[in-house]
């Protein structure tokens, strides 16, 4: 049977905006006024959703709101959500960093944040100090330390600047130090927040296969905050998807990842109708283009290497015959740089014509995945019959392609190296001559 | 087997009043220890004089004050020698005021560590106590090497007391005085910043408040004794130079108060900075 290790009941967690400091004291009396005579303090009942973009009614904004969830030992959960949805507010408040404002955390065991590493790192202290002064801090006591300091500085690998203050270590190997110390924590639970984007690939591999060794191995529980959503589906088998300060879903891993995508839809596009022309004689018109991912959810929003199809229909505004009808998309980078093009004249393989009668023409375009790396796209969708341009709309669907796991082997290339991604086998010998 | 409601941690809005937690603060002690380590050695990393610089300032304003004070002003010394009574002050005075300045200054300088990482709170301003006291010892061997310069010189009164006994307790006490009004201080900055303001020269008008560059019977000639008796700090270092020297009184009745008042602002200042840490990281 498993036991939950962490159980959290009605969390909620609420932020003061604005100026902290003036008029709070009034509102501390009156708040204190309110508890001493049993009641409810009346600022506690102001509730608004936290919604960034969208100017408040009240100074109050609760970033959690009743969250409630349990988890069994030896589970990773992977936490998800946009910026701001409360993700690490959820993580301050299970590190105790802060107190909740209502609920309750129950906990067996030590919890450990890595909510950014290096916490506590002297810069004048050496790297052997700062491992002493790290895990102290961390709740370690001076003999475990000791017991693993080999450990830590191997895992690290910075052993030959151990007595160099880390002041002058280069970022990485700071880092490295820095989880090195939180890996050996051995907490029963763990939380971890984006600290795998840091530190060079070999790293990264360390770093994950550690966090997989500590929940599997040792059965501890991990919670995992990222937005990187390969290593997610890599280390979580549960998952968490946050918005708006509320739980929004919670379930397995794959499902809540392609909930998350599509979520990023709602973020207000103009519909292809309106979107300004570049050319076009106006007879037929773009007037819808949606984006469907594998399993067939409009989103926009995909994976790297994850299959989709564009689907769209196109008006006949004005009645047109035309004999054959060629329709094409282009996929430009945000630098407006064309990538690649698509068209019926070599994806369809009969003609299609237009008669008198039709009113509407739907297609679909099916790729097999795009090998371009994590960024902004923008889809061109252009339509003639070969001598008339009907219409032309210049990157009317806008398409987000987030890191997903293209080369099946867990890792993520960095979006910078080049603009597409390629599949390669390699040899590589060795010889003396 | 686990059962249902072994739970180690339960974390909840607030805890209660008196709850100290004085056991997690001894889970932490090793963390009390090496925070003092690192506060000591961090501060003279890449000084030439390194640990001597604990010396050199006493003995610039024991100079200073045997020159303004002591010349100038012409203030009495009880009839303890000019260097032996200032270094005594000062000593004892020094380590008030740095451990009340780190202290009050503990959330808003520990912000960083705070806002990531959990340990009891109150573990930081501890670790500042215990590093002063590194501090102070060096600097009372330095006091000890002017007292027996005095002491052996001919024709000198100045002798170490049978009441030396109470050399611990005086430092508990300071330690303990310095400790309460930092946190008190500290814990009303987090959201008042205002406090912030008066740390500073709180710090400077308190000491002439205290009988650092007097001696308290020179107080009592003008009438104000009554006034000084309100200072905990004073009996305290009164005290310290009796012990030593042999000169002035002995008040164990100030000094019973003094203790007592010390007791009574440290329970407060725990229970105020229990309560402020909680929630600190919203507001500082």
């Amino acid at each position: 049977m498993s036991n939950p290790a962490i159980i959290l009941e009605n969390i909620s967690k609420r932020y003061r905006l604005g100026m902290v400091g003036s008029g709070t004291l009034r509102e501390d009396i009156v708040g204190w006024w309110y508890k001493a005579r049993g009641k409810e303090d009346p600022y506690l009942q102001i509730t608004e959703t936290n919604n960034r973009a969208h100017r408040g009614e009240s100074n109050y904004v609760w970033a959690l709101q009743d969250i409630n969830f349990s988890l069994n030992e030896g589970e990773v959960l992977g936490v998800i959500g946009k910026n701001g949805a409360g993700k690490s507010t959820l993580l301050k408040l299970l590190s105790r960093v802060t107190a909740p404002t209502t609920g309750s955390i129950k906990a067996r065991g030590r919890i450990a944040s890595l909510l950014e590493v290096g916490t506590g790192f002297h810069p004048e202290l050496s790297g052997r100090d700062n491992i002493f002064l790290n895990g102290a801090i961390m709740g370690m006591r001076r003999a475990e330390i000791k017991a693993k300091f080999d450990e830590i500085v191997d895992f690290a690998g910075v052993e030959r600047y151990i007595d160099t203050p880390v002041k002058r270590y280069s970022s990485g190997m700071y880092v490295r130090l820095a989880f090195a110390v939180a890996a050996h924590l051995e907490p029963e639970i763990l939380i971890v927040d984006e600290v795998l984007a840091v530190g060079d690939a070999q790293f990264q591999k360390k770093a994950i296969g550690k966090m997989k060794d500590v929940s599997k191995g040792q059965g501890r529980t991990v919670l995992f905050v990222s937005h990187n959503m390969a290593s997610i589906e890599n280390l979580c088998n549960s998952c968490a998807l946050m918005h708006q300060g509320k739980i929004e879903m919670l379930g397995r891993t794959p499902e809540v990842v392609s909930r998350y995508l599509s979520l990023n839809t709602s973020d207000g596009n103009i519909p292809l109708s309106k979107a300004p022309r570049e050319e076009g004689s106006g007879q037929l018109v773009f007037s819808a283009c949606e984006i469907l991912n594998a399993k067939k959810q409009s989103t926009h929003t995909i994976l790297c290497g994850e299959r989709f199809q564009i689907k769209g229909i196109i008006q006949v505004v004005q009645r047109t015959v035309a004999p054959s009808l060629h329709i094409s998309l282009a996929i430009s980078n945000k630098d407006g740089l064309r990538l690649m093009h698509l068209s019926t004249d070599e994806g369809l393989s009969n003609n299609v014509a237009i008669s008198q009668k039709d009113q509407q023409v739907r297609f679909c375009c099916d790729l097999p995945g795009l090998n371009l790396p994590r960024g902004e796209y923008y889809i061109t969708l252009f339509v003639s019959d070969g001598r008339t341009v009907f219409d032309h709309v210049v990157h009317g669907v806008k398409i987000n392609i987030e890191d997903g796991d293209f080369f099946g082997n867990g890792k993520i290339k960095p979006s910078n190296l080049g603009l597409v991604l390629q599949k390669s086998t390699w040899s590589v010998e060795t010889s003396e001559n | 087997m686990s059962g249902p409601n072994d739970f180690t941690t339960i974390i909840k809005p607030s805890a209660g009043l008196f709850n100290l937690k004085l056991r997690e603060v001894w889970a932490y002690r090793d963390l009390i220890f090496i925070l003092a380590r690192r506060d000591i050695v961090a501060v003279y990393k890449q000084t030439i004089l390194g640990p001597l610089w604990f010396l050199i300032s006493p003995v610039l304003t024991v100079l200073v004050y045997m020159f303004v004070f002591g010349s100038i002003a012409g203030i009495s010394t009880d009839g303890m020698p000019q260097a032996v009574f200032y270094l005594g002050g000062i000593t004892l005075w020094n380590y008030f005021s740095s451990c009340f300045t780190a202290t009050a200054n503990t959330f808003t300088a520990n912000a960083q560590i705070f806002g990531k990482v959990y340990f009891p709170r109150i573990v930081a301003p501890m670790a500042n106590v215990l590093a002063n006291m590194v501090k102070l010892g060096i600097q009372m061997l330095l006091f000890l090497v002017v007292l027996c310069y005095f002491m052996y010189q001919e024709g000198s009164s100045v002798a170490i007391t049978k009441e030396i006994y109470l050399l611990p307790i005086l430092i508990i006490m300071m330690a303990g005085l310095s400790l309460g009004i930092g946190i008190i201080i500290s814990s009303l900055t987090t959201k008042y910043r205002d406090f912030k303001n008066f740390i500073g020269f709180g710090v400077s008008l308190l000491m002439y408040a205290s009988p650092v560059i007097y001696p308290i019977s020179a107080v009592k000639d003008k009438g104000y004794g009554e006034l000084l008796a309100y200072n905990p700090i004073a009996p305290i270092i009164e005290t310290f130079r009796y012990i030593f020297t042999g000169y002035g009184h002995l008040d164990w009745r100030g000094l019973l108060i003094s203790g007592l008042v010390t007791l009574a602002i440290l329970l407060l200042g725990l229970v105020l900075f229990n309560r402020v840490e909680r929630t600190f990281m919203d507001t500082v």
